[in-house]
Order: C-alpha cells, then sequence, then structure tokens
C-alpha cells in the first residue's frame, strides 16, 4: 500500500502530514523546531528516511536539520555557509553596490542518486553543496564567479536563490533561478554557469530583454523531458523547449500571470499548474477566489479549478516553493497558503479539500510519495 | 564552573534542560566562555557569533550582575560573581513585537 508524506516548511515550525494512498485520512506531526522559519524541508529520492530541513531565526541564524527516520527525530548538522573567495558585491535596492552577505538558505535540493549530497540555495544568491549529509558546505563559486553578479539585484523578498532542478537524465546539469537575477544553467556538475533568459521580458528594469535582472519566481520541470521547461516570472508565465536556451510566454487566457508557483502533473508532462495572483502590489487572488489554474497543453489554454477551494473572501498567498504533487495513479496536488492551509487535490485538481487549514503561513510544500 | 543562561529556543537547539555549567581555563571571558560552549555545543556554533567574524549577532545581548557586557572587549575578564558562578552569564535574545 502507498503512503504519502507531505513536508510544509511555515513561518513558525516544521509539519509532516501523512496518509495511505486514499490521502482521506492524515496524521499531523508537529511543529516541529517550533518558532523558527523553516523555508524548505526535502527528502531524499535516494533515501526516503532522510530528511534536511531549513531553519532560521532573525536572532539565531541558520541551522540544517537532518531527519533519518522520516520526521521523526531530527539532528542538527552543518550551518557554516561561508562564500569563496571575496564575496563582492551586487545592487541594492537604490542600484548601488552592497556586499554579498549571507541570510538564509531557501531551498534544499538533495541529490537524485546520494542521500548525503544536497544542494543549497541561499541568500544573498549563491549555491552551496554538501557531500557529508550536510556537516559540512562549500560554495560553487561558479555561479556568483559568472561575471553578471554585480548587476544582480534582491527582489521584494531579498536576493534568494530559491528553485534548484537537477536534470535526471544528465546530473551535469543542473538549472536554477535567482530572485531577481533570473535563471542559469550548469552543464559541468555547477563548476561553470550560464544565464538562460532569452525571451524574458520584464517591464521593470531598464532594459526589458537584458541577459540577467528578470525576477524568476519559480521554475518546474517533468523528469521524462528534462529539457522542457515552465516558469512562472514576476508577471508571465513561460515556456522553454530548449532547456532554457530561449523562452516563449504561455500565459494565455489566465486572468492575471503573475504569481509565485508553477509545477507539472505527475504522470501527464504537457500538464502543468499554477495560481494567479492578482499583482506584485496585492498579493492574493483576483476577486477574492483562490483558483488553481490547470493547462492540459502545457501552457496558453488554461482552465480554472475551483471546487472545494474558498470562491469569496480569499486573501492569501502562495508562496513559490509551496505547491507539490505525488506520483500516486491518479496524481495528487497539494499547495500551502500564507494563511495556514495545506490544501489536496487527489484528482489531479478536479476537487480540493484542506488537509489542515489553521497552520502558520507557509512557505514550501513538498511531497514524497512512500510504497 | 561558570553558569551560562541560554534563551529557550538554543536550549531547544542544543537540548539542554536549564543552565550550562562550563570549565574554563584561565580567566574567564566573553571569548573563552562563548569557546568552551561551543565546543560542548557544537550547534551553537554561529548561533551565537558570526562563524566568520566572531561578532555577537545583532538581536543578541550578554549581561550579568545587572550590567549589560554586549559591548565589553570580547577578552575583558568577566565579573568576579560570574568567574566564582555566584551570578550566571546571561545571553538574551532582543524582545522583537508590540
Amino acid at each position: 500500500m502507498s503512503k504519502v508524506r507531505v513536508l510544509v516548511g511555515t513561518r513558525k515550525g516544521a509539519f509532516v502530514l501523512t496518509s495511505d494512498g486514499k490521502r482521506e485520512t492524515w496524521e499531523v506531526s508537529g511543529p516541529h523546531f517550533a518558532g523558527w522559519e523553516i523555508y524548505h524541508v526535502k527528502g531524499s529520492p535516494a533515501a526516503p528516511e532522510r530528511l534536511y530541513a531549513s531553519q532560521s531565526s532573525g536572532w539565531f541564524g541558520q541551522q540544517i536539520q537532518r531527519s533519518n527516520d522520516g520526521g521523526t527525530s531530527w539532528e542538527p548538522v552543518g550551518n557554516k555557509f561561508v562564500y569563496e573567495g571575496v564575496p563582492g558585491t551586487h545592487q541594492w535596492y537604490d542600484g548601488t553596490p552592497h556586499p554579498w552577505e549571507f541570510k538564509r538558505v531557501w531551498h534544499l535540493e538533495p541529490s537524485l542518486s546520494d542521500p548525503d549530497t544536497v544542494y543549497g540555495g541561499v541568500e544573498d544568491a549563491a549555491i552551496f553543496r554538501t557531500q557529508d549529509g550536510g556537516q559540512s558546505w562549500q560554495e560553487l563559486p561558479g555561479l556568483r564567479g559568472h561575471g553578471s553578479g554585480p548587476r544582480w539585484q534582491p527582489g521584494a523578498g531579498g536576493m534568494c536563490l530559491h528553485t534548484i532542478i537537477i536534470d535526471p537524465k544528465n546530473p551535469q546539469r543542473i538549472f536554477i533561478a535567482i530572485s531577481a537575477a533570473g535563471a542559469f544553467r550548469t552543464d559541468d556538475g555547477g563548476q561553470s554557469w550560464k544565464p538562460i533568459n532569452r525571451g524574458l521580458h520584464s517591464q521593470y528594469i531598464p532594459d526589458p530583454t537584458a541577459e540577467v535582472g528578470h525576477c524568476v519566481h519559480h521554475v518546474a520541470m517533468h523528469g521524462s523531458r528534462p529539457d522542457v521547461l515552465f516558469m512562472q516570472k514576476h508577471w508571465d508565465v513561460m515556456r522553454s523547449d530548449d532547456a532554457g536556451e530561449s523562452w516563449t510566454e504561455v500565459s494565455g487566457n489566465l486572468p492575471t500571470d503573475f504569481g509565485f508557483v508553477i509545477d507539472v502533473h505527475a504522470h501527464e508532462p504537457n500538464t502543468i499548474y499554477v495560481v494567479p495572483i492578482k499583482s506584485d502590489g496585492e498579493h492574493y487572488p483576483p476577486e477574492g477566489k483562490l483558483r488553481v489554474y490547470r493547462s492540459r497543453t502545457g501552457g496558453n489554454e488554461w482552465e480554472a479549478l475551483t471546487k472545494g477551494l474558498p470562491q469569496s473572501n480569499c486573501y492569501v498567498n502562495v508562496l513559490r516553493d509551496a505547491m507539490a504533487v505525488d506520483a500516486l495513479d491518479k496524481c495528487g496536488v497539494y499547495f500551502g497558503t500564507t494563511g495556514g492551509q495545506v490544501y489536496l487535490s487527489a484528482d489531479a485538481g478536479d476537487n480540493w479539500a484542506p488537509i489542515v487549514r489553521d497552520l502558520p503561513a507557509v512557505l514550501s510544500v513538498e511531497v514524497q510519495t512512500l510504497s | 564552573m561558570i553558569r551560562v543562561v541560554l534563551p529557550t529556543h538554543l536550549r531547544t537547539l542544543a537540548k539542554i534542560g536549564g543552565e550550562v555549567k562550563l570549565e574554563v581555563g584561565g580567566r574567564a571571558t566573553q571569548r573563552s566562555v562563548l569557546d568552551a560552549l561551543e565546543a560542548q555545543y557544537p550547534m551553537l556554533r554561529g548561533a551565537i557569533r558570526d562563524h566568520v567574524t566572531q561578532q555577537r549577532r545583532p538581536f543578541l545581548r550578554f549581561f550579568a550582575c545587572e550590567q549589560d557586557l554586549s559591548h565589553e572587549p570580547p577578552d575583558t575578564p568577566l565579573p568576579d560573581e560570574v568567574v566564582s558562578g555566584k551570578e550566571p552569564l546571561l545571553i538574551i535574545g532582543a524582545i522583537a513585537g508590540g
């Protein structure tokens, strides 16, 4: 009998939600690390009981926690994130140079094959890697060393590296995204990187088609088609069919193409999901209606999914790492809100129901499908 | 024996039930006490002082004997009452909120 485990990071701790394959009744464990901000929790695909969590606090800084039993018990591991060499400067909000300063880990991406290898995306933007289960972390300096770093600037949430996608068919290839620098790709295991932002158009920067400077909110890929990427940019939903070499807009009939999350159906690589948000100044759903939009055509043609979701007076946000899918026969789609709800559709988006309603603001949602 | 009182979140992190008692060689200073604390509880590295600069994190303060020692140089000897164990060194998280 299959089982699912949902890993939820919130403003005030982590929660682990578990259910059998029916996904009807749920056990809720938590808060783990109560009172701390948990930006991300993710399990190793190679050893699903091995979990990693990013725990941070404005008072006490960054911690990384590791579990070897699926989140029942945890141990703190290494928390030393030091940039390689002289950190240099990026642009501050006012355009002046600002020194690179480590603030927190936004995203932890375990290797697809080795439970002790994990990539960490941090603010101020850089990518780190551990190869000893989180005890020590080393920067992959080729990303900041690409040359465009002095032109990167923070988005409203900070200059964060928030998305890391490992190509399942080519482990030397990794995609990352930074707010607000854009998307980058390495083809040599992280030694060298190149920006992959051709086709992005951002009115809020001086050169709307610049090589870097775009506020990419999230990127998603289906493992069976690693050259096809879907992106929710600050504004615009985008698609690439050539591993990021070029992008085309697929916002189509969305009511607004601002948003944060984007994800792909587990079994239908052309079925994608977004949650449109009214605008960058109004971080809530249009008309107070929480609607997931699904495209079965890889973009452009979208349908609103509303059954079970609040359709009046709803003013929550859904943050960039707060949507995930399971791999059960009927693909489950999950997302968390800043109002503390975690919603599930156990039928690929047709019907929705909350698993929990009253958690702290949800920062991230990941799902493990366990046998 | 030096007594150290940590904020709740750091006690939870390090799985410490109450005060920490530390043996510190030589004349005890902020630096030597924090070095001893971090040696005994490695997960506290980076949580009180920056890993690299060893500067106190901005929202933490060091109090003892009704004095704020936060701005004392790290190698200044701690008060006799702290050294003797009569008074604890308090590591305090800034109060925030409305």
